[in-house]
Order: structure tokens, then C-alpha cells, then sequence
């Protein structure tokens, strides 16, 4: 839905916890429009990863650019970074529709409108017609979609996927890959997707990396820290 | 609800009746009749026309009704801070922190009020400034508890999303953390509200001579003017003010109340410079709120006009102001009175309030009732629950208005709910399984609580002796109307003391208060530890 796609590049970046270094000076770049997943180990730090270019967490060391632009230093809401989290984080006290159109809202998209989009972008990921609904009675795969919907509605510059697809049953799982594939490609998004599971990672991105492939060198404690994830 | 076990391995039922006999009895005696009595006290003579008609009766209303609106208020806007401190932040001096408002929040009253009188500049230190900065002293507690008990489990990662979706901070604030924080807001609102709405000994200690909630109105009419039909209706009025709240905040929050994926998050360190400096400030400037007006009241204490003096603590034995000349306080004889107060008021509600306990516990369903009954006198005022005994024990055969066990009585039913609550979360912490076990060895029902749940019961016991004995100390509204010329209470003492002029009677009041501080604040802290929870539990 952007006008033109964005690229992506993070820089050297170090994240440690108390005593473990997660990321050891990761550098990952994603073309303008390039879908990239990245695989790795449970625990080895993609997650938080994604929460660096997110501007989530902090990094130790290491910068982020979006087009070229440093944006490290900007706060999560100024990055234009959209992301559906694992377990999605919908807010429980709005509807279906209203949490799609939460970006419209804080963008200031007049009431009527807003919710015009939200519903567009609900009918493309599948759930036209469900925007009254709470979303606590959503099923596993709804849920998924709404997150999706969510932040797609924000016309993020960069789409980060937490292990969106984990959790959900085979069929759907398989349903759900080849629409977000699908959805990634019309709308020219530039996404970086965090998965363990190579079919899923061949089927949505245009390349897959591993996490331990970008790092500069093997923290000694890397890979034994299993607090995230 | 513990479902374990077959209805015959339950404790017996004439185990329970036995246990239930006198708490019953007393709950019934010294609360629901002296209720009844005030109901039919206002129903006489044209009674509620002629106390609503009056100016004066308007001008409490509507005073009681605003400082508690405005208390409430800036009681949420200043605990707010600390709550999000507490609630996200690991830090240094966390546990302190914690410790220290809850300490503030169960120090008496006109402790309270003494601190605040003691901080605040001549200028305002009696007025209605005063009161409301005094109630959110006292209360900023019961927001740090309420909302941040579910503010620590609230996801960070809902924050998060909302900024990836573009909301700052005061966007997340305002369109996610608050509305989900609504059902812990509006409960702490209530719960501040009826504290405030209901306040006695503060107003008495800081308020401008003449500044009268319902509450302070009616210790003036029932024992000032002797008016006693009116003062009667004003508890009626506070009565059904208090549970049309209850009752709406009980509505809301049903309506509120969303299905969150509650789960406990991980509070953080600061990670950056920024951060820890917002950490470090708010963390300082929430404990120098707490500390500065309880060490103002300390150095009050020793202050004169001319300099520093041990005056205050020198002449607390007898009340003289100079050779010859007293004021009619004796600070010694009040601690003297407030020791052998305190002695019986916490030996009889040990004794309703653990009896109580092990029934409610044992029995189950019909537990639950006695449960809500011993609660009550909580969501009854204090002076209500003094003028109900004073106005039903007044004829013969119950003309019990001298004896000296009535004030007693009246401060062990206040502290009676909080002994409950108090031993009633170990007992039912008991794994069931244990009197199964004993079961298994042989043991019929009534032997197996006997040997199983009352050793558990001991040191809740003791823990709740503790709590009524610090209740009993502090307590000033029951005990105000009460308690008869020459049986003043510390509290007493120290509200008259710092009404009077004079430097040495403000220095003695001020000492006074620091006593009663130290000693509710010690018993407090070591009861809530003896009780095998934490401070910050």
C-alpha cells in the first residue's frame, strides 16, 4: 500500500542481558520490498532482533537505518516499524475493527473514515463482516488475522512477523502462509519474518537467512541463553 | 472452593456451631442491634426533616461530598506515578519503598494528620488544603496496591504494540494502559472515596476550626450538644451515601471488567540513562513524600519557638505547663489508658475474630456468610459503630454506657475484620490433603482439625493480636465518642494538645504522635511478617 517500497539496515548490533550477550554484532540489510526470513534456534535472539529494529528494546551497540535514514535513536511510534507479535497483543478492550483502526486513530483519520480502511483491510486479510466482534472470542487463526490487519493498516515502511504463523494447526497454518505470501507481495511490503520452520520461510520470503550466519563472530554464551522466545 | 474430600471427613457440625456461637453472638449484640437502634432513633419525631432542614446540615454535606471528590482526585493523579514505578521497575530500594506506604497507610489517623500539620507552612496548615493533602498522603497506598497489582500484569508488549502502530506515550496512556487500568481505577476510587468521605480523625487534626465532614458532625452532635436524634439520621445519611457507591462501583466494575490474558510480566531494570534517571527521581521524590512530614513531626517534637527544646518529652508526666498550672491532659495517663484499651480491645477480638476464623474456614458455605458479616463494621464508620453502642447500652438492663469494657469492645469491632482477614488466608492456604492424610492414620474429623488446623492457627493468631492491638491505639472515632472525661486516649490527647497554644502542649502533641507512630508502625510491620506474608505482598 506505500507508495514505494523501503529498505532496511541494521547495523553491528550488540544486545546483552546481565551476563549473556544475545547479539553479537548482528548486520542484516533488506532491499526495498524484499521479504526475508530468518531461522535460527529457539532462544538464539530473533526475536529480540526484531524488537531492536522495532525500537522495543535498546540495543547496546549498533545502529538501525530505514532508506538510509539513522533511526536509532527514534522512539517505536516515530520508526514507521509495524509488527505482529507472536501472540499478536490485540487490545482487549476493542473490537475487531477498532484495533484495526488503531494507527488511523492516532494518525488522526477522521472517526468515519477510519473505520472505511479498517474494514478494507479486514475484507483483505479475510475477516470482512467481523469488526463488531470482541476479540476474545476470536479462534487462533482470527486473532492472527487482526494482528495482521492491524499493522498492515498502518502502512508500515518495514513489517516485522514474530513467528506469526506458530501455534496454529496444520491446515490453517498452510491456508494462512500462502495468504500472508500473498498479501507481502501486492502490497510491496518490505518484511523480515522470524520462523523456525524452513517450508514456511521458503513459501513466504524470497530468502531466508540464519541468525548465526549474521552475527560477526559466536558470543561465547550464545545460544545457551534460552530466557527469550 | 475446596472440594476435596467427602462431605463426612468434614469437621462436625456442632464443631462449627460451637465455634461460631460467640462471634455470632457479639456481632449481633454490639453491631447489628446498635444499627437497628440508630435506624429506629431517625424514624422518631420528625427527626430526619428537622436535621435536613437545617443550613448547617447542607453546608456538611456538601463539604463532605467535595473534599472527598477532590481527595479522590488527586489522590489517583499523584499515586498513579508511584504505581507505574512500582509496577514495571525492578530498583534498589523497591521493598523499601513499598514498605513505607503501607507503613503511612496503616498509621493512625491522627498520626497522619500530626505529620501533615507538622510539614505544611503556617499558612495553610489548618485549612482544607491541608485535609486533602493529608488524605492523599495517607491513601497514595491504595492506589500503588490496587492498580498496580494489575498494572504489573499487564502485558508490556501491548504498549509495545500500540507504538509500532504509531501512539506515543501519552497516546498509549491515555488509549490503552488507562482503559484497561479502569476496573483497578474505579476501585481504587471507591475505596479512596469512602476513606475520605468517612474521614474523622484527620479533619479533627488539620481542618480549620469549624471544618465538619458527616462524620465529624456527628461526634459533635451526639456528644457536644447532646443532639442525638440528628446525629442519628447523619449516620443513617453516610449509611446509604456509602452503599449506593458500593453499589455502583460493584455494577461498573462487573461491566468493566475485560478478559485479559493476565499474566505475571517481569519487572525490568532500567536499561537506559534516561530511564534510571526517571526511575531514581520519581523513586526519591515518591519516598521524600512519605518521610519528610513524618520526620517534620519528629522535629516538631523538639522544636520551640526559641530553639530547639526537650520540652515535649520531658514534661509528658503530668500536665503541667508551669508549676502549679494544668491543662487537663495528661499525656502518661493517656498512654497509661490507651495501653490497658488496647490490651482488652485485642484480647476480645483475637477472640471473636479467631474464632471466627477457624469457623469460617471449617464451614465452608454458611462460612462465607459469617465472613461477610464480620466485614461489615468495615464499610461502617467508626464513630457510627461508637454511637450505635452508646445510644443501645443506655438504659437499664444494658445501661452499660460506664463500664469500663464498652470502648474497649467498640475498637475490637473495628479491628475484628481485619484479625479475620488476617488468619483466615493460612488457614485456607492449608493443603486439604493434610487432614485427608490424617484421615488415613485414623483420625476422626473434629481430632484431625484439632491436631491439624489450630496448631496452623497460632501464629496468624498472634499476627492478629498484633493488628488489633496497633487498631486499637490509633483508633480515634469510636473511641471519641466513647470514651468518658478523664479516659483519654493517645489519639485524644494529641489531637487536644495540638489544638491548644503554646509551644511546649504542640511540642508534647507532636511527641506524643511520634510515639503512637513508632509503636502502631513497629506492630504493624512485625504482624504483617508474622503472619508469613510480605510487607509487599
Amino acid at each position: 500500500m506505500s507508495a514505494r517500497a523501503h529498505s532496511m539496515h541494521a547495523a553491528d548490533i550488540v544486545v546483552r542481558f546481565a551476563d549473556t550477550t544475545v547479539l553479537d554484532r548482528v548486520t542484516l540489510r533488506i532491499d526495498a520490498g524484499a521479504v526475508v526470513a530468518l531461522v535460527g534456534r529457539s532462544g538464539s535472539g530473533k526475536s529480540t532482533l526484531l524488537r531492536v529494529i522495532a525500537g522495543i528494546i535498546a540495543a547496546d551497540a549498533g545502529r538501525v537505518a530505514i532508506d538510509d535514514v539513522d533511526v536509532t535513536e527514534l522512539p517505536t511510534h516515530r520508526r514507521g516499524v509495524g509488527m505482529v507479535f507472536q501472540d499478536n497483543q490485540l487490545f482487549p478492550h476493542r473490537s475487531v475493527v477498532d484495533n484495526a483502526a488503531f494507527a488511523l486513530q492516532m494518525r488522526g483519520v477522521p472517526k468515519r473514515d477510519r473505520r472505511t480502511i479498517a474494514e478494507q483491510w479486514l475484507e483483505r486479510v479475510g475477516l470482512g463482516g467481523l469488526g463488531d466482534r470482541r476479540v476474545q472470542g476470536l479462534s487462533g487463526g482470527e486473532a492472527k488475522r487482526v494482528a495482521l490487519a492491524r499493522t498492515l493498516a498502518a502502512e508500515p515502511k518495514v513489517l516485522l512477523l514474530d513467528e506469526p504463523l506458530s501455534g496454529l494447526d496444520r491446515d490453517l497454518h498452510d491456508r494462512l502462509a500462502a495468504d500472508l505470501a500473498e498479501l507481502l507481495r501486492d502490497t510491496s511490503t518490505t518484511a523480515l519474518l522470524v520462523t523456525h520452520d524452513h517450508s514456511e520461510a521458503a513459501i513466504i520470503a524470497d530468502r531466508t537467512v540464519a541468525l548465526a550466519d549474521l552475527q560477526a563472530t559466536r558470543g561465547s554464551g550464545e545460544g545457551r541463553n534460552s530466557a527469550q522466545n | 472452593m475446596d472440594r476435596s474430600g467427602a462431605r463426612v471427613n468434614r469437621p462436625p457440625a456442632w464443631l462449627i456451631a460451637a465455634l461460631a456461637a460467640l462471634p455470632v453472638a457479639a456481632l449481633a449484640l454490639f453491631y447489628l442491634w446498635p444499627l437497628g437502634t440508630l435506624f429506629t432513633e431517625t424514624l422518631g419525631a420528625g427527626a430526619v426533616a428537622d436535621t435536613l432542614r437545617r443550613d448547617t446540615t447542607r453546608e456538611v454535606l456538601w463539604f463532605t461530598f467535595w473534599q472527598a471528590v477532590a481527595s479522590t482526585g488527586a489522590t489517583l493523579a499523584v499515586g498513579l506515578i508511584p504505581a507505574w514505578l512500582v509496577a514495571r521497575y525492578e530498583f534498589r530500594g523497591r521493598g523499601s519503598l513499598l514498605g513505607a506506604l503501607t507503613a503511612v497507610f496503616v498509621l493512625p489517623t491522627v498520626v497522619v494528620g500530626s505529620a501533615v500539620l507538622a510539614v505544611l507552612p503556617a499558612s495553610i496548615e489548618r485549612s482544607t488544603w491541608a485535609i486533602i493533602i493529608a488524605h492523599v498522603l495517607f491513601n497514595i497506598a491504595v492506589v500503588v496496591r490496587l492498580v498496580g497489582a494489575l498494572w504489573e500484569r499487564l502485558p508490556t508488549d501491548l504498549s509495545a504494540a500500540a507504538a509500532t502502530l504509531g501512539a506515543g506515550p501519552l497516546d498509549t496512556m491515555r488509549h490503552v494502559t488507562l482503559p484497561l487500568l479502569r476496573p483497578a481505577l474505579l476501585a481504587t476510587a471507591s475505596a479512596v472515596f469512602v476513606l475520605t468521605f468517612t474521614s474523622f480523625g484527620v479533619i479533627r487534626v488539620v481542618g480549620a476550626p469549624g471544618t465538619r465532614t458527616i462524620e465529624v458532625e456527628v461526634w459533635r452532635r451526639a456528644t457536644q450538644l447532646g443532639d442525638i436524634p440528628g446525629a442519628s439520621v447523619l449516620t443513617i445519611v453516610q449509611l446509604l451515601v456509602l452503599g449506593l457507591v458500593l453499589a455502583a462501583t460493584g455494577l461498573l466494575q462487573r461491566r468493566w471488567t475485560a478478559a485479559l490474558d493476565l499474566a505475571p510480566t517481569r519487572r525490568r531494570r532500567s536499561r537506559t540513562r534516561r530511564e534510571q534517571t526517571v526511575v531514581t527521581t520519581v523513586g526519591l521524590a515518591t519516598a521524600a513524600v512519605l518521610v519528610v512530614p513524618l520526620a517534620a513531626m519528629v522535629v516538631a517534637s523538639f522544636s520551640s519557638p526559641t530553639g530547639w527544646t526537650t520540652a515535649g518529652w520531658t514534661n509528658l508526666d503530668g500536665g503541667e505547663i508551669r508549676p502549679g498550672l494544668r491543662v487537663g491532659i495528661d499525656p502518661v495517663a493517656a498512654v497509661t489508658t490507651s495501653v490497658r484499651f488496647a490490651a482488652w480491645a485485642a484480647l476480645f477480638a483475637v477472640l471473636i475474630g479467631g474464632l471466627a476464623s477457624l469457623a469460617i474456614t471449617a464451614a465452608q458455605r454458611a462460612g462465607r456468610l459469617l465472613d461477610i458479616g464480620l466485614t461489615l463494621p468495615i464499610a461502617t464508620s467508626a464513630v457510627t459503630i461508637g454511637l450505635g453502642l452508646l445510644i443501645t447500652f443506655d438504659t437499664p438492663p444494658v445501661d452499660w454506657r460506664a463500664e469500663w469494657w464498652l470502648v474497649p469492645v467498640g475498637q475490637a469491632l473495628v479491628a475484628v475484620p481485619f484479625v479475620v482477614r488476617t488468619i483466615v488466608p493460612t488457614l485456607r492456604a492449608l493443603d486439604p490433603q493434610l487432614l485427608a492424610a490424617a484421615g488415613t492414620l485414623g483420625a476422626n474429623p473434629s481430632r484431625a482439625w484439632r491436631e491439624v488446623v489450630l496448631p496452623m492457627a497460632w501464629r496468624p493468631l498472634l499476627a492478629g493480636a498484633g493488628i488489633a492491638v496497633a487498631i486499637s491505639l490509633g483508633e480515634f472515632g469510636a473511641t471519641s465518642v466513647l470514651s468518658r472525661s478523664g479516659d483519654e486516649t493517645l489519639p485524644i490527647a494529641i489531637e487536644r494538645l495540638l489544638g491548644r497554644t503554646g509551644a511546649t502542649l504542640q511540642a508534647q502533641g507532636y511527641a506524643l504522635a511520634t510515639i503512637l507512630a513508632l509503636v502502631t508502625g513497629l506492630l504493624m510491620i512485625v504482624a504483617e511478617r508474622g503472619a508469613g506474608r510480605t510487607i509487599d505482598g
